[in-house]
């Protein structure tokens, strides 16, 4: 990240400021990716094509939470609890799809082999 | 969170690094209780998704893929925009920092328009969820034998998560016409920016969520679209 | 030893305190002193508490006889409905940390308010807000969906007020996320010079977990509360089974938060009693790092067992294993609190002051409530077990048991801090006895009854079960008699009440090092605190063992 400058004001106070060549390098991989997952929707890659759209789709949004929302510059706690936000999404997501994934085993025997 | 008196630093912080570090850690506090808000709708769309994968894909080959495609560029760009105004706030460059908020606004108002625009067209086609949904496939017979009651339910989900997502977006706007007056006001300056930068991480979050929304609603499938 | 006499003896009320800073209602309404806003919660909270009680009362009254006499169903409905909506979102999970919590954690760890006052006084009015809303629904004739809101009854077939009762508990959860934010950031950014987090007091610590809950379960609630208002808007939606949709999907993003809410309810209590034992045992507490990790722990793994709520609603049994077997996990975590809070007990110089008492009946409730709850998280039971009076009987008494238990406890040790007055001793005392009496009395037989097969939630029951809920009717008007004193002699306390001196309890922490009241700013401000020793140095006088 050597387009990054941190600089002391007065106060002493360390605050990383990202820098506008930063963040056009940013919004120029966001908008490539953007254009890939558009063409990606257009070919048909069977149930492949749902995990490489939340592929891209997450790779975006790490871009944007760590240069546009200046994480990978904030402190550890900052960093834990983004991260913790994020997690507890997957709990949710997780045990919820457990049930329903499950459920089709006890109806549906076969489903277990 | 600064105090109405001309100090910078409120009387319960003991320095401006504590206010700062505060402000910024709240801020993000309040972003992981954001994530898990839209998290629950999330979980919805996954759990159906799941369930009724052909049903989805017909529903959202209905979404007007340019529309959408146009409010992604949109909204990317708008959050470029406020990326710099946060930096011109940080650098002190007080004009950028007003040009760059008006551009983010414009853009944000521009989004809202254009998603009016697409519910209205909905509104049109009577693809509202209620007792008077109906379903004309415009995908030709690509895919026949869907069930139009699992349309409806893709249409409840994709009306609860823009609609939430829009609101956030006029909720964005409003707060951005409050630092403009501010920043007319001159309220900011070199070491007074942190309003902008904490105002930044909510763009940029609203922004994250359409991300998910644009790739989930408006394109799991769009092959048919090549052979038509 | 000190005796609360002794420490009085040269008590003055101070002139100089954050009650007489200003005495203009509008500087109550719009202050942003967190000690303020910890008193207007504890008044309307108090409001709400009564109004639950008398739902509850109505409920009691009318299972005195197997027949439904005093009610009709869609009245009982109702009723228990809006006990539990008022009780759950207005009183327990507001409870302790909204006013014992807001009114404490600045000054324990050291500091002149939270971080946000402005977001505290806003949680406040949403808090109020969601109140309104309940209020808007018991004038406009309540809601009989029960406080879980389950689909599809609520969504599509109900005919009260289900959507103004779901605003309510979405404004009350917006209230109660704002003050798990300014905990949070308050004890990471706040703390006083020396305050380490491993010199925190445990009521501290309890708190921050607890703060987790509130911002990573509550939203989730939140959404789910809009989906569901939302069908009721359209007349379809996501949990409707008429075009596809799982009404099971509504339990499980409900209960992602409302089972992890019972520890916003259980876990600050929990901080309280660590506060009390050790002081009224002049000891340290024991096991000091695995009280508090056991709070973290609480937090963590209680947001991986909600589907213990589910076994018998259609989830898949594989699902219902995991679930089970994680219930089982973390009753480890709550074990331990008990566990070290008996080992700080061994051996102490234990007196039984008014807290002291509810402190005992919390951790006797507790386990009880704890143990028949490893009970109900075992799978196969459960069936047996699932919406019958046992379950009631269980979650009363962790909530009322447990929570209400430790508030009472709370607000008695911290009374004079709050008020800088003393309340009657002897009063407090008897509250006490006559809570844990009434208490059990009201609900062991609900175990009872409950395990021979009473449902919950029925207005009629056959003949066999009549004496049993006699009992628990008896034992309910014995607890609101416990309930009713302190609705008198606090409040008398105010103008009465002897000056209560800087630590009536000879207790430890900063909270007492301060005037009671304290001023506005919580310290004095030429002279704020410095940490030097860790929490709890209590030292017991060994000469006056013997000597009693
Ligand atoms: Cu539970």
């Amino acid at each position: 990240m050597s387009d990054t400058t941190a600089t002391h004001d007065d106060n002493g106070h360390d605050h990383h400021i990202v820098s506008v060549k930063a963040y056009g390098m940013v919004i120029s991989a966001l908008f490539f990716l953007m254009f890939l997952t558009v063409f990606m929707a257009f070919v048909d890659l069977g149930s492949l094509n749902p995990f490489i759209a939340l592929a891209i789709a997450v790779s975006k949004a790490v871009l944007i939470v760590l240069i546009f929302m200046n994480v990978w510059f904030s402190t550890r706690l900052t960093q834990i609890f983004v991260a913790g936000g994020f997690f507890w999404l997957l709990i949710l997501f997780g045990m919820i799809i457990i049930d329903f994934v499950s459920r089709a085993m006890v109806t549906n025997p076969q489903a277990w082999e | 969170m600064a105090h109405a008196s001309d100090s910078l630093v409120a009387h319960h912080f003991e320095d401006i690094d504590q206010q700062n570090e505060s402000a910024v850690l709240g801020m993000w506090l309040f972003l992981a209780q954001e994530i898990l808000f839209f998290g629950g709708l999330f979980a919805a769309y996954f759990v159906y998704r799941v369930k009724y994968p052909d049903a989805w894909a017909a529903a959202s080959s209905e979404l007007d893929i340019y529309l959408g495609g146009f409010n992604t560029v949109v909204l990317l760009v708008s959050s470029f925009t406020m990326a710099v105004s946060v930096n011109a706030a940080q650098t002190g460059k007080q004009q950028r920092l007003m040009m760059g908020m008006l551009v983010t606004l414009a853009l944000g108002l521009t989004f809202v328009v254009v998603k009016f625009f697409e519910y209205k067209a909905k509104w049109d086609h009577g693809m509202i969820p209620g007792s008077g949904f109906v379903y004309h496939s415009t995908t030709g017979d690509y895919f026949a034998g869907v069930n139009p009651d699992q349309i409806q339910l893709f249409f409840c989900l994709y009306f609860v998560m823009t609609g939430m997502h829009a609101l956030h977006m006029i909720i964005g706007a409003g707060l951005l016409l409050w630092l403009l007056a501010l920043g007319y006001n001159g309220h900011f300056g070199p070491h007074r920016f942190m309003k902008v930068e904490l105002f930044g991480f909510y763009w940029h979050f609203v922004d994250i969520v359409w991300v998910f929304l644009f790739p989930m609603l408006y394109l799991i499938d769009r092959s048919w679209m090549l052979q038509g | 030893m000190h005796t609360i006499a002794e420490a009085q003896r040269s008590a003055v009320f101070p002139e100089v305190n954050y009650l007489s800073a200003r005495h203009t209602v509008a500087s109550w309404l719009f202050t942003v002193d967190h000690k303020r806003i910890a008193m207007l919660y504890l008044v309307t909270i108090s409001i709400m508490f009564a109004l639950g009680g008398s739902f509850a009362a109505l409920i009691r009254l009318e299972l005195l006889t197997p027949a439904g006499d005093l009610l009709d169903s869609d009245t009982y409905n109702k009723v228990f409905t809006l006990h539990g909506v008022i009780m759950i979102f207005f009183f327990l999970i507001p409870s302790v940390p909204a006013t014992i919590g807001n009114f404490l954690i600045p000054l324990m760890i050291g500091c002149k308010d939270l971080a946000f006052p402005r977001i505290n006084l806003l949680s406040y009015y949403l808090y109020l807000l969601g109140a309104t809303f309940a209020i808007i629904v018991l004038v406009r004739g309540g809601v009989d969906t029960g406080w879980t809101f389950y689909t599809p009854y609520s969504s599509t077939y109900a005919q009260t007020e289900v959507f103004y009762a779901t605003m309510a508990a979405f404004a009350a959860g917006f209230s109660s996320i704002l003050t798990g934010l300014n905990f949070i950031v308050t004890i990471h950014k706040m703390r006083a010079p020396g305050m380490s987090w491993f010199r925190m007091p445990l009521f501290v610590w309890a708190h921050y977990a607890t703060s987790l809950i509130q911002i990573l379960g509550t939203p989730v609630v939140a959404i789910t509360l809009v989906l569901l208002a939302t069908e009721r808007i359209w007349g379809v939606g996501i949990f409707n089974p008429n075009i596809g949709g799982d009404p099971v999907l509504f339990q499980h993003l409900f209960w992602f938060y409302s089972h992890p809410a019972v520890y916003v309810m259980i876990l600050p209590g929990m901080g309280v009693i660590s506060e009390v034992i050790t002081c009224f045992s002049r000891k340290r507490i024991f096991g000091y790092t695995f009280v508090a990790f056991s709070s973290l722990a609480i937090a963590v793994i209680g947001f991986l067992v909600w589907g213990h709520h589910m076994y018998v609603s259609g989830q898949s049994v594989f699902a219902g294993i995991v679930f089970s077997f994680i219930t089982f996990l973390v009753a480890v975590p709550s074990a331990i609190k008990v566990f070290n809070w008996t080992a700080t007990l061994y051996k102490g110089e234990i007196t039984f002051e008014a807290p002291m008492i509810y402190a005992f009946g919390f951790m006797g409730l507790f386990l009880v409530g704890g143990l028949t709850g490893i009970l109900l998280g075992s799978m196969g039971a459960d069936v047996h077990f699932h919406d019958t009076y046992f379950v009631v009987a269980h979650f009363h008494y962790v909530m009322v048991g447990g929570m209400v238990m430790a508030f009472m406890c709370g607000l008695h040790f911290w009374w004079p801090k709050m008020t800088g007055r003393m309340y009657n001793e002897t009063l407090g005392q008897i509250s006490g006895i006559l809570v844990f009496v009434g208490f059990n009395l009201t609900f062991m037989p609900q175990f009872l009854v409950g395990y021979l097969g009473m449902p919950r939630r029925y207005h009629v029951y056959s003949e066999e079960w009549q004496m049993l809920n006699v009992m628990s009717t008896l034992g309910a008007t014995i607890l609101g008699l416990g309930y009713i004193l302190p609705a008198i002699y606090f409040p008398w306390s105010l103008f009465k009440g002897a000056p209560a001196g800087d630590n009536p309890w000879d207790a430890k922490g900063l909270e007492w090092e301060t005037t009671s009241p304290p001023p506005t700013f919580n310290f004095d401000e030429e002279n704020m605190p410095v940490v030097t020793e860790e929490a709890y140095a209590y030292v017991i006088e060994r000469n006056t063992l013997g000597a009693r």
